[in-house]
């Protein structure tokens, strides 16, 4: 029953009084109990009386015939750099730094979760910082994919996926600077969505980097997706970057006869695809196809430099952003406290672990003068050539067809 | 040698906006240490600036009131650096594309009027404070100030001495004030200001080593250690020793300017683009409107007092450049004062006192009517220069008319001629060898002669009549 569900039914049913609230949290921790001790999902979560309680009170209110909102009663993990004020869900971004670190404000997505009346029962497990794509840049070990405990979920948003994979909740909000949405959610087998930059507000997201990230929602469909994302979606004057147009449409009602699909070539090369991506694929192409779609190959060449471009970029600013973790107003400090110096290099150096740190070190490297103009202007430019070419390529297509990564789960990375 | 001395100033400028640069915490101080902050002013992890327009606004109106061109494209820039009181670890402020650039202003020096460049004007964030504890090793943060806005107004280095940069800082702090967009209390820290000096044998092109005297917060100061500063690098230069290229700090106290660090310990500051913040789009009708209602500037104001008003172009400089002094001013005009007689007042008596109780003017508590009032009263002759000199002091925070205090005082001059003759007369019969010595030739003796009517009158005989009437007695 609740495994089949969509999100809209089941808040339906929860809201009417025909499902309770409670039976549908009691079976999300029986999953918990039963495989988060060797999944290692939740970086912290609500214990199960204390879960089982805020049910209850939904299944009160609309015994009362209240009006609830439209994730009522629905268990919801947010990943751990999402910030809430709660003392049962302390530490933040799977980092030693920030063991014990307690949010004295929500982040605009868990006040929007909970003006929803969804019930977030835990923070999921990541890597550090969002850095990594496997989930073992985690401090606190890593996550396992449920469907092969051999092989990793992907991330940095692994704990989410599996989260949702392992049926432990319903929804899960992740955050995507580079794939962390997409990419576990993929290897996970469950659908990710990241929305367009600026659509879902970054206010309370510890921030990797700024310019790319964006909060993201896993679920086990993309209709849930879509239903998600109309709650957590909006301008939000907290945000700058906070776009004031509206995400359109979930995609229910779209009719594919006649929409133009772009297929990069480069997704279809062997040397950089694996044999079961293609197809994959392949597979999605022919049902488009079916459907009256026109489907024309390109050869993108400007996709070669994504992944530099994306490493320049985000290390800049993740040096940058990761420099109030200096173990003087929170946080772990170093108890060696030399001179000022030495308890910077100390508390970081404990603090951080060492993807963080390598990926700090560069970002500090390519902003450092003599090298600005050669790694981070250059980067800026290139981005800035890549915005207008796919600007282009929408001109002529309503659709750009792609993987979400070149191979499928694997071993440890 | 003759040497000649390169001046730039780096003016750092609190905006007196209500609440913060990226937050809406209020600007407002004395708040117990760390309580009016905020997740945005604390940099707490997960939080995001958001720029306050007021701020732009305000700093747009001193690029107009200064020449200077404003881009409608200007960016914020993260300065990245460590330090306790800077909770980010950087400082949002602004790089490559600052809000104004390309400006100047003029400046009175003894050889006339000079023009000075001004290079850019850009907005940061204040940092917080550190709060280091006595008797104990640690200290403490409050960042009650972090996010308090700041115009930062980088000067060329063109000004050629100490009383030049002195006049630049004064023109920028009426400026500022004049606009309404800084308090310019400079005693808070409001306004202060960085110098970088070299000196170079006269007629050479390349600029001398250059040191920068950080923190300077008052213009007596921003003389002082330039000054000091000119000679210590005569001396090094003329003793054959290397200057370096450094940072010091004025120590009022001693008088002399000290090492803080030199360049080889200068910091990477990693300067980006913020991503946090778009680039700031100013609409050109919106800045046109702004320059359209800009207030009365000093040099304006300076014209006026000069032309219209019919001032020196001493007392014009002086009076225009305090925003203080010529609001007080207008005031006393408003109240019917003479402006030449409200000018001498300000300027003259008022001044010094302010000097002698270290009061602001304001703070004298004698109100613009007062001295309207106190300049009729000299005018119709009820009172004698020297008498309204001399009830100035009653003046302050009295809430009676200055013509309820000259009679509550019994100071009203005595001008009647009958009164006066009388005793005039009495003074000559009892002085009757001073008579003599007059009579002989000897006319000073009439000073004698008013002294003791002043005596008798206990200084109320108007001075004009009581000489009159002596001497057509003595004459006579
Ligand atoms: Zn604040």
């Amino acid at each position: 029953m609740v495994e089949s569900a969509s999100l809209q039914e089941l808040s339906g049913k929860i809201r009417g009084g025909e499902i309770r609230s409670e039976e549908v949290m009691a079976s999300a921790y029986d999953r918990i109990e039963a495989h988060d001790s060797d999944l290692n999902v939740f970086r912290s979560r609500l214990d199960r009386e204390t879960a089982l309680k805020k049910a209850r009170e939904i299944d009160q209110r609309a015994a009362s015939g209240e009006k609830l909102g439209p994730l009522a009663g629905i268990p919801v993990s947010i990943k751990d750099n999402i910030c809430i004020q709660d003392p049962e869900l302390n530490g933040s971004c799977a980092s030693a730094i920030l063991e014990d670190y307690a949010s004295p404000y929500d982040a605009h997505v868990v006040e929007r979760l909970k003006a929803a009346d969804a019930i977030i029962i835990g923070k999921t497990n990541m890597d550090e910082f969002a850095m990594g794509s496997s989930t073992e840049n985690s401090a606190y070990g890593p996550t396992l994919n449920p469907w092969d405990r051999d092989r990793v979920p992907g991330g940095s948003s692994g704990g989410a996926a599996v989260s949702v994979a392992s049926g432990m909740v319903l929804l899960a909000l992740g955050s995507d600077t580079g794939g962390s949405v997409r990419q576990p959610a993929s290897l996970c087998g469950v659908t990710g969505v990241k929305p367009s930059y600026g659509s879902v507000s970054r206010y309370g997201l510890v921030a990797y980097g700024s310019s790319l990230d964006q909060i993201g929602c896993l679920a086990k469909s993309s209709e849930d997706c879509s239903y998600a994302l109309e709650v957590i979606q909006g301008h939000d004057p907290r945000d700058s970057t906070s776009s004031d147009q509206t995400l359109v449409g979930d995609g229910k009602d779209l009719e594919l006869q006649g929409k133009r699909f772009c297929l990069p070539e480069t997704y279809l090369d062997p040397e950089v695809v694996d044999a079961e991506v293609i197809e994959a694929i392949s597979e999605a192409e022919s049902m488009l196809l079916k459907e009256g779609a026109v489907i024309e190959k390109r050869p993108l060449e400007f996709l070669r430099f994504v992944i530099p471009t994306y490493y320049i970029l985000a290390f800049a600013e993740a040096s940058s952003n990761l420099g109030r973790f200096d173990g003087i107003r929170y946080g772990v400090r170093s108890q060696k406290e030399a001179n000022l110096k030495s308890l910077y290099s100390d508390s970081r150096s404990k603090g951080f672990g060492r993807e963080v740190q390598r990926r700090i070190m560069l970002g500090t490297f390519v902003l450092s003068s003599g090298y600005y103009d050669q790694f981070y202007g250059r980067a800026t430019r290139v981005r800035a050539g890549m915005e207008q070419q796919i600007g282009k390529l929408f001109e002529e297509f309503d659709f750009i067809l792609g993987p979400v990564s070149p191979f499928p789960a694997c071993g440890s990375l | 040698m003759e040497f000649e001395t390169v001046i730039g100033l780096e003016i750092h400028a609190q905006l007196a906006t209500e609440s913060r640069i990226f937050c809406s915490c209020s600007t407002e101080f004395g708040c117990p240490p760390n309580q009016n902050t905020c997740p945005v002013c604390l940099g707490l992890p997960g939080s995001l600036p958001v720029l306050n327009q007021k701020v732009i606004e305000y700093a747009v109106k001193l690029g107009l009131a200064t020449n200077c061109s404003i881009r409608s494209d200007s960016q914020f820039a993260r300065k990245n650096y460590f330090y306790p009181d800077l909770p980010k670890a950087y400082q949002i402020s602004q790089y490559e594309r600052p809000i104004c650039e390309h400006g100047h202003l003029e400046i009175s020096t003894g050889e006339g009027q000079k023009q000075i460049g001004i290079t850019r004007i850009h907005l940061e964030e204040d940092a917080g404070k550190l709060l280091h504890q006595e008797n104990s090793d640690s200290s403490s943060v409050d960042l009650n100030r972090a996010g308090i806005p700041l115009v930062e107004i980088v000067s060329e280095p063109e000004l050629s001495s100490s009383e030049e940069a002195k006049s630049y800082m004064e023109k920028m702090h009426a400026i500022l004030t004049a606009l309404g967009i800084c308090s310019g209390d400079m005693e808070k820290g409001h306004m202060r200001c960085d110098a970088n000096v070299s000196i170079r044998p006269k007629g050479q092109k390349e600029f001398g080593t250059r040191t920068e005297i950080k923190n300077l917060n008052s213009f007596r100061f921003v003389k002082q250690a330039i000054d000091y500063e000119i000679e210590r690098h005569r001396e090094e230069i003329l003793d054959g020793r290397e200057l370096v290229q450094e940072t010091r700090l004025w120590d009022s106290e001693r008088k002399l300017t000290f090492s803080m660090r030199s360049k080889e310990e200068a910091e990477e500051y990693r300067y980006f683009p913020d991503p946090d913040l778009p680039v700031v789009e100013l609409d050109t009708a919106w800045v046109d409107g702004l320059r359209e209602s800009l207030p009365e500037l000093p040099d304006a104001r300076k014209l006026r007092y000069r032309e219209k008003l019919g001032l020196s172009e001493y007392d014009a400089e002086v009076l225009s450049l305090s925003g203080e002094a010529s609001e007080f001013f207008e005031e006393v005009l408003e109240a019917g004062g003479d402006p030449k007689q409200a000018c001498n007042w300000i300027l003259g008596d008022m001044t010094r006192m302010m000097n002698e109780k270290d009061l602001s003017l304001r703070k004298l508590g004698i109100k613009p009517g007062m001295i309207a009032e106190l300049i009729s009263l000299i005018q119709e002759g009820t009172i004698s220069g020297k008498m309204a000199k001399n009830l100035l002091p009653d003046l302050q925070n009295s809430d009676q008319s200055v013509k309820e205090l000259v009679e509550a005082k019994g100071l009203v001059q005595v001008s009647d001629e009958q009164e006066l003759l009388k005793m005039i007369d009495g003074l000559i019969q009892e002085h009757a060898a001073q008579v003599e010595e007059y009579r002989g030739g000897k006319t000073k003796v009439l000073g004698f002669f008013v002294g003791q009517l002043m005596k008798q009158t206990q200084g109320k005989a108007n001075p004009g009549v009581a000489n009159k009437l002596i001497k057509s007695r003595l004459d006579g």
